[in-house]
């Protein structure tokens, strides 16, 4: 294939800003799916609502809204701007993160109820009984759906190509279709399998987690857990 | 000083965004139709001969990794290149309905999964040809059930819309950065352009859940 060496060069010069996008992203997402998931199962009502609202209105809006809001509106309101791959991180974690919030009060409100109880009774404080009882077992079910979760946040990196974040696809998009308009299939085709490629890695990473978190509550993964992620439950 | 927020402005550019908003909804409604056609075609291909099923396997898994932008460049750049073409409006609605057809074959899957066994038997030994075994049993009673799953994944695709302003397609985003950029006031532009989704979607997604509950309960 002519050109592939090029291609191949020139892409590869946006997979740094993917890979901080991405990376940074999952972490900033993890943080608020876990922070707003257990919010969600407060006891006080005020911070209940407080979680919902941002839930709400994060899944609610469009997250290419949110990044142009973030990118053009709040610099309007703040009087600086960001730089725009903190822009992109921020957006991609306030998204996701209100996503897996969601997975992470189902993972938790599926742990049975008997645990609790059990775990009531041997008097563990209630930051015990979360922290000794029922995340370990809650994890094994989260991992599955956030691995879903993750891919989707990965996909979203292309559109940081919309506020001048070089990443990949502003790398096929700006750089290279202007110059090989004639070979746009190849420099598509080969963007794909990278972004394809990333995705498999996330999905290996995360069915080693899956397997260690499994078997450190004496379990094996749940195929249940992967098939009611595979039909994407709660993505809207 | 110019306020943070003007009034008048914001009332001046809510037509275009209207204007915007009916192209997002065309956008979002023949994607869907696309995606519930073509997802099923998948659905059911994928239960076929073994060599069918590894290449619908694939392709799904492709398709469904790989960003959907990129493929909106995708279909915009080459299609082209083979002397179709289109319009970007359909374009986008094309790379719209074959993403999520990836989607709801997987929950069209999961439904007729859910049909009971005793089902396929009895179709079989009544003799029913193929054709009515699946249009006459399975799918009048795997669809219903997959109805919630398939109405979060058109919210979900009417959300994605906006990254089709990626091929120039003046939907409720591709709108506000056009007002918005004219006059230099994005905070009205794109603040509307938000609630305008969050007015469309949130009950949306509340009846969606509706649905899913009445169906656990049942």
């Amino acid at each position: 294939m002519e050109n592939f060496g090029t291609f191949l060069s020139v892409l590869s010069q946006g997979l740094p800003e993917t890979l901080i996008a991405t990376i940074g992203g999952i972490v900033l997402t993890i943080v608020l799916s876990f922070g707003a998931g257990l919010a969600l199962l407060s006891p006080s009502r005020t911070v209940r609502v407080i979680a919902r609202v941002y839930v709400e209105g994060l899944r609610g809006t469009s997250e290419v809204v949110q990044l142009f809001w973030i990118y053009f509106a709040l610099p309007v309101l703040v009087g600086f701007q960001l730089v725009p791959i903190w822009a992109g991180i921020l957006v991609l974690g306030l998204n996701h993160g209100a996503y897996g919030a969601e997975i992470v009060r189902g993972a938790v409100q599926s742990v049975p109820r008997a645990q609790v109880e059990g775990a009531i009774a041997l008097s563990l404080s209630p930051a015990q009984r979360m922290r000794r009882v029922i995340l370990p077992q809650a994890v094994v079910e989260m991992i599955p759906p956030f691995n879903n979760l993750f891919i989707q946040l990965l996909k979203s990196t292309a559109l940081l190509s919309f506020v001048s974040v070089n990443e990949i696809t502003r790398q096929a998009q700006q750089v290279l279709v202007p110059r090989f308009n004639a070979q746009a299939f190849q420099i598509f085709l080969l963007l794909l399998v990278m972004y394809l490629i990333l995705a498999l890695v996330i999905t290996a990473v995360m069915r080693t987690l899956e397997r260690l978190a499994a078997a450190r509550v004496g379990r094996r993964p749940s195929v249940r857990a992967r098939q009611q992620a595979a039909t994407g439950a709660g993505v809207a | 000083m110019t306020p943070l927020w003007d009034w008048n402005f914001a009332g001046e550019i809510i037509p275009a965004l209207l204007n915007g908003l009916r192209v997002t909804l065309i956008a979002t409604v023949l994607g869907s139709i696309i995606a519930f056609a073509l997802g099923l075609v998948l659905a059911v291909l994928g239960r076929g001969p073994r060599p069918v099923r590894i290449v619908v396997r694939a392709i799904v898994e492709f398709v469904r990794s790989t960003p959907l932008l990129v493929q909106v460049y995708f279909l915009f750049f080459v299609l082209p290149a083979f002397g179709v073409v289109l319009s970007a409006l359909t374009v986008g609605i094309l790379a719209l309905g074959v993403h999520y057809a990836t989607y709801t074959s997987e929950v069209y899957r999961a439904g007729i999964d859910a049909v009971p066994r005793g089902q396929w038997e009895a179709a079989t030994a009544l003799s029913l040809p193929t054709t009515r075994v699946w249009t006459g049993v399975v799918l009048p009673q795997a669809i219903p059930r997959v109805l919630p799953a398939l109405g979060n994944y058109v919210i979900s695709m009417f959300k994605e819309t906006p990254l089709l302003i990626g091929i120039g397609v003046l939907d409720i985003v591709g709108q506000a950065r056009e007002v918005g950029g004219q006059s230099f006031r994005y905070v009205e532009a794109y603040t509307l352009a938000g609630l305008l989704f969050l007015l469309l979607s949130y009950p949306a997604s509340m009846a969606v859940r509706r649905l899913e509950r009445r169906r656990a309960v049942r």
